[in-house]
């Protein structure tokens, strides 16, 4: 909550000290005059002191009304309205694309751990980290839409309209977000499965006969996940911010488009609003997944207790 | 949870999130196949990564100076997006301009943004962190409070607000690149010197007489600065991955000066005429992050098992 309170106040600031006059920009530099300036100060509430526009601002933020953006003259709510179902897709893509390739991997590489083919997955996941979404966006077109000419290289397509075309717009701004994901998810994965397999209940499934599959499957995985989980749940907020870059690079009209457009033109309004609408969907993910995570797991709650003593 | 993830993922992304946080307690893990390295190949690997970035520093301060690279705005109208070849060895721009040379003169802003926010962070959130760890109470508390806080951002998002506002001159961007680091920083720093706080080295200097200030100096900064050098080294590459992203987006330092992100961006617009005008600053950039996350991650395991 306090966390919350911060980011509130953070945004405020970062967007009311913006040197530049927003009520210049409204004018256009042949409009201004002492007076007309005066007037659409006032009418923006620019006249007032700081810590009186923060708490007005934060009224109406409440209430779920983000301001209004001149430039566009749209509220910025129903920018973000707009935005956020394709927003929420691309992220949504991702996690399954990210976790469809990251759990048997992870599984795998415990599995045969030290092998040759973990060491190359390790090597290829590290490697993984180190390419930053941009490149990989780039690249993602550079063999996809231009060497091969199997998908179009952005645009968008609402899912309502034609799902078939949505998921071909869709697909590689998804997976431009999971490749870096898979890396972090198979590695965590992988380290939480190779300490359940040294725990005594493995051992006694094995000494039954039970078949490797069914061991590793039907017994580990579970209770090996539950960091994954949680750890999936807290990238959703990365993931946001990732979808700035994904975004602009495939022309997708989701929320970081929105902001990165408004910074290009110095829309003062949607900036803020749409700053704070990603910081506060970052600290209440955050917060909802941490409290999930201790409801899910005694387990673990109990492992760290026997750690530390 | 997160501390196992950590362990094995110092490169998760710190400051994009600020969720992971920084490897502060080591686990002992099975780790893949990199941990297990025997020490020579580690040291081969290590050297091989500290001579690339030695490299680099060393092309984006000799830049004016290399062979052949006349500057990295100098145009060549009759060799335009042209592939590599002898007299341009990465091709040459829309414009005419020579990529190797914006590489190289790309490489300044990578290496000021890195430098400058590696000592902002270090310094003041190192600082910070040891006054924490050492002196605890309740200073330590409200510190801690406003790292979580700070961290609670999603970062990226943050910076490119911020940098709207600040302007786009490189010491803007360093500075508030390396704002953005200090709490990770402060984090790590707190940790290591909880750890030291309780040594016994420690407590012996405190017996012998020594004030509290001078055992902070004499015996607990020395001991925690390697580790926070060795993350240092993740940040740096975490600082100009982030710095890549901003001059992407073409919200770094302004055209024309060339920065690796931002040729990226302009070789974009011509993938089917010219991929070398992406794909070379691309390995460039990814090669130098790797370096750097290597020769970090190496020595951070090695001051974490050897100090211990």
């Amino acid at each position: 909550m306090s966390t919350l309170f911060a980011a509130s106040v953070i945004t405020f600031l970062f967007t009311s000290l913006l040197p530049g006059d927003p009520a210049v920009a409204i004018l256009g530099p042949s409009g201004v005059t002492q007076e007309s300036l005066t007037a659409v100060r006032h009418e923006l509430s620019l006249d007032r002191p700081l810590p009186a526009r923060y708490i007005t601002w934060l009224g109406h933020v409440v209430h779920g009304d983000f301001g209004h953006s001149f430039a566009l003259n749209r509220s910025v709510g129903s920018q973000i309205k707009a935005a956020l179902p394709v927003t929420a897709e691309i992220i949504v893509l991702a996690l399954v694309i990210a976790l469809v390739i990251a759990v048997p991997l992870g599984v795998v590489t415990a599995w045969k751990s030290e092998s040759v083919g973990d060491r190359a997955s390790s090597l290829i996941t590290f490697t993984m980290l180190s390419v930053p979404t941009f490149v990989i966006g780039v690249f993602l077109i550079l063999i996809f839409a231009v060497h091969l000419r199997w998908l179009p290289a952005s645009g968008w397509v609402a899912l309502s309209a034609n799902p078939l075309e949505n998921l071909r717009k869709a697909i590689m701004p998804a997976t431009a977000l999971a490749l870096p994901q898979i890396a972090v998810f198979s590695r965590l994965l992988r380290g939480d499965m190779l300490t359940t397999l040294d725990q005594d209940f493995v051992a006694f499934a094995d000494s039954k006969g039970l078949s490797s599959r069914r061991i590793l499957l039907g017994h580990a995985l579970r209770p090996s996940s539950f960091s994954l989980v949680t750890v999936a749940g807290l990238q959703i907020g990365y993931l946001m911010g990732g979808t700035v870059v994904v975004e602009t690079i495939f022309n997708v009209p989701g929320i970081g488009q929105l902001l990165v457009n408004g910074i290009y033109q110095r829309d003062l309004v949607t900036v803020q609003g749409v700053t704070l609408f990603i910081a506060a969907t970052f600290v209440i993910v955050n917060f909802v997944v941490d409290m999930l995570y201790s409801v899910l797991d005694p387990r673990i709650r109990r492992g760290n207790v026997a750690a530390t003593a | 949870m997160s501390l196992r993830q950590l362990d094995s993922d110092p490169l998760a992304p710190v400051v994009e999130t600020g969720a992971p946080l920084p490897p502060v307690i080591e686990v002992a893990t099975g780790g893949g196949g990199f941990r297990r390295r025997s020490a020579r190949r580690e040291n081969v690997g290590l050297g091989i990564c500290l001579a690339w970035i030695g490299l680099v520093v060393v092309c984006a301060i000799g830049a004016r100076w290399f062979p052949g690279v006349k500057g990295p705005n100098a145009i060549d109208p009759f060799n335009r997006l042209k592939g590599p070849t002898a007299s341009h060895l990465f091709g040459t721009d829309e414009l005419g301009r020579d990529i190797f040379a914006r590489v190289l003169y790309g490489a300044r802003v990578s290496a000021v943004v890195a430098v400058v926010s590696l000592a902002v962070g270090l310094c003041v959130g190192g600082a910070i962190g040891l006054v924490a760890g050492y002196f605890r109470g309740w200073i330590e508390g409200v510190i801690v409070w406003a790292t979580d806080v700070l961290l609670s951002f999603p970062a990226l998002v943050m910076l490119i607000a911020l940098v709207a506002y600040t302007g786009r001159s490189l010491m803007h961007i360093s500075l508030a690149l390396g704002f953005l680091a200090v709490p990770v920083y402060t984090r790590l720093s707190r940790a290591h010197a909880l750890n030291i706080a309780g040594e016994e080295f420690v407590l012996a200097a405190r017996a012998g007489g020594a004030r509290r200030l001078r055992v902070l100096r004499r015996e607990v900064l020395p001991n925690v600065l390697p580790s926070l050098l060795a993350y240092g080294l993740i940040a740096m590459s975490l600082t100009i991955v982030v710095e890549g992203t901003l001059s992407f987006l073409g919200l770094s330092v302004s055209a024309p000066t060339p920065s690796w992100g931002g040729l990226i961006a302009d070789g974009q617009h011509y993938l089917k005429e010219a991929p070398m005008m992406v794909i070379l600053p691309s390995l460039v950039l990814c090669l130098t992050v790797l370096a750097l996350n290597i020769a970090g991650e190496t020595l951070r395991r090695r001051y974490e098992s050897g100090g211990g």
